[in-house]
C-alpha cells in the first residue's frame, strides 16, 4: 500500500489561518483548499505572507489561530510518513558529503523512501552526483535541494522562491523537472513573486497580498487582473479626473509635472490620451509590477505610496 | 536512528580539515614536539611522555566533542535544522548522532595517540587504557553539552575564537599542558573544578594512579546538570525563532 491510497479528498485544508509578528499581522484569516494532484501558486510580492503561510503548511511554525491538515493529517504526522517535501525559501546543503551520498543520507531517515536514481533522474542532477556539496552552483545546490524534497517520495511538493538564485536556463531546467513531478499526480504548491512563472506551470493561482488571499482562480483569469499597465506622461495642468475618463484606463495619479495612468487596455487608452492632449511627452509604458497591481486590486489607499 | 544516517554524519565529519587539524594533527604534533624532546624527563610526578599523553588526549578529545558546536551552527546557518524539521528525524536523535559521532572522533584521537605514545616508550597495560577510555568517555559528557550549547549561542563565523581560545584556555587550567597551582592552593582548586582537569586525570590512569575521587564525580556531573540546562534552554530559543 502505498501513502497515496490512504490520502482523503482533500490534499491541503486551511482554515482562518492567522499569524501575527508583533504588531504585524502577516498571515491574516486565511482559507484555502487545494484538491490532490493540482499545482498551485501563490503569487505575491515581498512581505505578501506566502512565507509565514508554507511554514504553518508544513508545521514549522505555529499559527496563532486557525488549523491546518495536509491530506487530513496535522502537518508533523504528514512529514513522519513523508507525505510532505518542501524546498524552504532559503537554505544551503550541508558540506563535506557528494550529491549522492546526501541523497542516501536523507533517504535513510524515511520509512519508504523513493529510490535515488529515480531522484537524481528527475531532477537532472546525474552529472554533479559524485560531487561534493560544497562545490556546486548556485543552481546546481538549488536542483540538489528539488533532490531532498523528494527524497522521501511525498504527494505533496512545496516549494518556497525556488528559483530566486537561478540564472535563466537554470529556471528553464528546473522548471521541466517540476512540470514532470506535478505530471507523476503529485500535489505542487509554490511560492513565488514572478508572474510568468506562475502563469507558465500552474494551474490555479492564489494572489496574495498582506496576509490576505486577494483573488484566487485558474491562471489565465488571474493573469487578466494583475497582468496591468502603466503609462507615464508629462503632462502639467490637467485634472487627475480627466485622465481616468480616457478609455482603456483605470485610473490615474499626478507625480509633479507627470501623471501615471493605471491601463486595463494600453492599447487603447494611449490612443486616446494623445487624440485628446496632443502635448502629452515623454511617454513611457510599463507593465506594473505586482505591487502596483495589488495595491489597485486591494484598493488600499493609505500605502499607495509605498512603491 | 538509522545507522546509514550515522555513518554519513561520521563520513562528512572526517571529511572536514578542522577535524584533522584541531582533533589529530594539533595533539599529534604537540606530543612529539615536547615529549620526544624530552623523553626521559618527569613532570607532576610522571615520566613526561605519559603526562603528555594524557594531556594531548584530554586536548584532542574534548576538542572533538566541543567541535561538534562548530558543526551544529553551521548547519543552523545554512538552514539545514529547518530542512532537517521536514522529516522524521527527532531533535533528540539529531544530538544522538551529533554526540555519538565526536565519541568516535574523540576514540580516533586516543587511538592515534597511544600509537604515538607506544613509539615513543611508554608502556602501556591493556587494563589501564581500557580504564582510561571509560572514564574519558564518562568525563566528555559535559563537553557534548558544552558543543550543543556552544553551537546554538555562536555563528560559525565566530566559532573559530570560541574554540581556539575557550577550549585552549579550559585545556590549560585543566592541566593539559602541566600541572597547574600545584598541590594545593587557590589555582590547585580552581584547576579542580574544571571538567578538563578530570580528563586529564582520567589519562593518569595508564601509570596506575588511581581513578577519580569523590570530588571528579562530582564536579563532572555539576558541569552535566548546568550544561545540559543551559543546552536545552538554548535549542528551545532557537527553534521557537524559527
Amino acid at each position: 500500500m502505498t501513502i497515496t491510497d490512504t490520502v482523503t479528498a482533500a490534499g491541503i485544508q486551511l482554515g482562518g489561518l492567522t499569524k501575527s509578528f508583533g504588531a504585524v499581522r502577516a498571515v491574516d484569516n486565511i482559507d484555502l483548499v487545494v484538491a490532490p494532484g493540482e499545482t498551485v501558486a501563490l503569487l505575491g510580492p515581498n512581505g505578501a505572507g506566502k512565507s509565514t503561510t508554507i511554514d504553518m503548511l508544513l508545521g514549522l511554525l505555529k499559527p496563532d489561530m486557525g488549523d491546518v491538515r495536509v491530506f487530513g493529517m496535522a502537518p508533523a504526522e504528514a512529514v513522519k510518513i513523508g507525505a510532505i517535501g518542501a524546498m524552504l525559501q532559503t537554505g544551503q546543503l550541508i558540506r563535506d558529503l557528494k550529491v549522492r551520498e546526501l541523497l542516501a543520507m536523507m533517504a535513510s531517515l524515511y520509512p519508504n523512501p523513493a529510490a535515488i536514481d529515480d531522484v537524481v533522474d528527475i531532477t537532472g542532477i546525474g552529472d554533479i552526483a559524485d560531487r561534493l556539496t560544497n562545490k556546486l552552483s548556485g543552481g546546481e545546490t538549488q536542483r540538489v535541494r528539488a533532490g531532498i524534497a523528494l527524497i522521501s517520495n511525498p504527494d505533496l511538493l512545496v516549494l518556497d522562491e525556488p528559483t530566486v538564485a537561478m540564472d535563466v536556463e537554470g529556471r528553464h531546467v528546473f522548471w521541466t523537472s517540476i512540470r514532470r513531478i506535478a505530471a507523476s499526480g503529485k500535489t505542487v504548491v509554490f511560492a513565488t513573486h514572478y508572474l510568468e512563472e506562475a502563469d507558465s506551470y500552474a494551474d490555479r493561482i492564489v494572489l496574495m497580498a498582506r496576509g490576505r488571499i486577494v483573488a484566487d482562480g485558474p491562471t489565465t483569469e488571474i493573469k487578466a487582473t494583475v497582468g496591468l499597465r502603466t503609462i507615464r506622461v508629462t503632462l502639467p495642468n490637467v485634472e487627475t479626473d480627466d485622465l481616468s475618463a480616457l478609455d482603456g484606463v483605470k485610473s490615474s495619479e499626478r507625480r509633479g509635472d507627470a501623471a501615471v495612468l493605471h491601463c486595463t487596455d494600453s492599447d487603447v487608452a494611449i490612443r486616446a490620451l494623445l487624440r485628446e492632449f496632443p502635448a502629452a511627452s515623454d511617454i513611457e509604458i510599463a507593465g506594473a509590477g505586482l505591487e502596483q497591481a495589488f495595491l489597485l486590486l486591494t484598493g488600499d489607499q493609505e500605502s499607495e505610496d509605498l512603491s | 536512528m538509522s545507522l546509514t544516517y550515522l555513518r554519513y554524519e561520521l563520513l562528512r565529519t572526517l571529511r572536514n580539515r578542522r577535524f584533522f587539524v584541531f582533533t589529530l594533527a594539533f595533539p599529534l604534533v604537540f606530543f612529539y614536539l615536547i615529549a620526544g624532546a624530552n623523553r626521559h624527563a618527569t613532570l607532576g610526578g610522571l615520566s613526561l611522555p605519559t603526562y603528555y599523553l594524557a594531556g594531548m588526549a584530554s586536548f584532542g578529545t574534548m576538542m572533538a566533542m566541543v567541535s561538534t558546536g562548530g558543526r551544529i551552527a553551521a548547519e543552523r546557518q545554512a538552514g539545514w535544522n529547518r530542512q532537517l524539521r521536514l522529516t522524521p528525524l527527532s531533535p533528540r536523535n539529531y544530538f544522538r548522532a551529533k554526540v555519538a559521532t565526536g565519541y568516535m572522533m574523540a576514540l580516533i584521537t586516543m587511538v592515534l595517540l597511544f600509537i604515538a605514545g607506544a613509539t615513543l616508550g611508554v608502556h602501556l597495560q591493556a587494563g589501564h587504557v581500557g580504564e582510561m577510555v571509560l572514564l574519558v568517555i564518562v568525563g566528555l559528557i559535559p563537553f557534548a553539552a558544552l558543543g550543543i550549547f556552544v553551537g546554538h549561542m555562536v555563528t560559525p563565523d565566530s566559532m573559530g575564537p570560541v574554540m581556539g581560545g575557550g577550549v585552549s584556555v579550559l585545556a590549560f587550567l585543566g592541566g593539559a599542558w602541566g600541572p597547574v597551582g600545584g598541590d594545593s592552593g587557590f589555582m590547585h582548586d580552581v584547576s579542580q573544578a574544571i571538567p578538563t582537569y578530570w580528563l586529564v586525570q582520567a589519562g593518569h590512569v595508564l601509570v596506575g594512579e588511581k581513578a577519580w575521587s569523590a570530588t571528579g564525580w562530582i564536579v563532572v556531573a555539576a558541569w552535566t546538570v548546568v550544561l545540559v540546562a543551559l543546552a536545552a534552554r538554548a535549542y528551545q530559543r532557537d527553534t521557537k525563532r524559527v
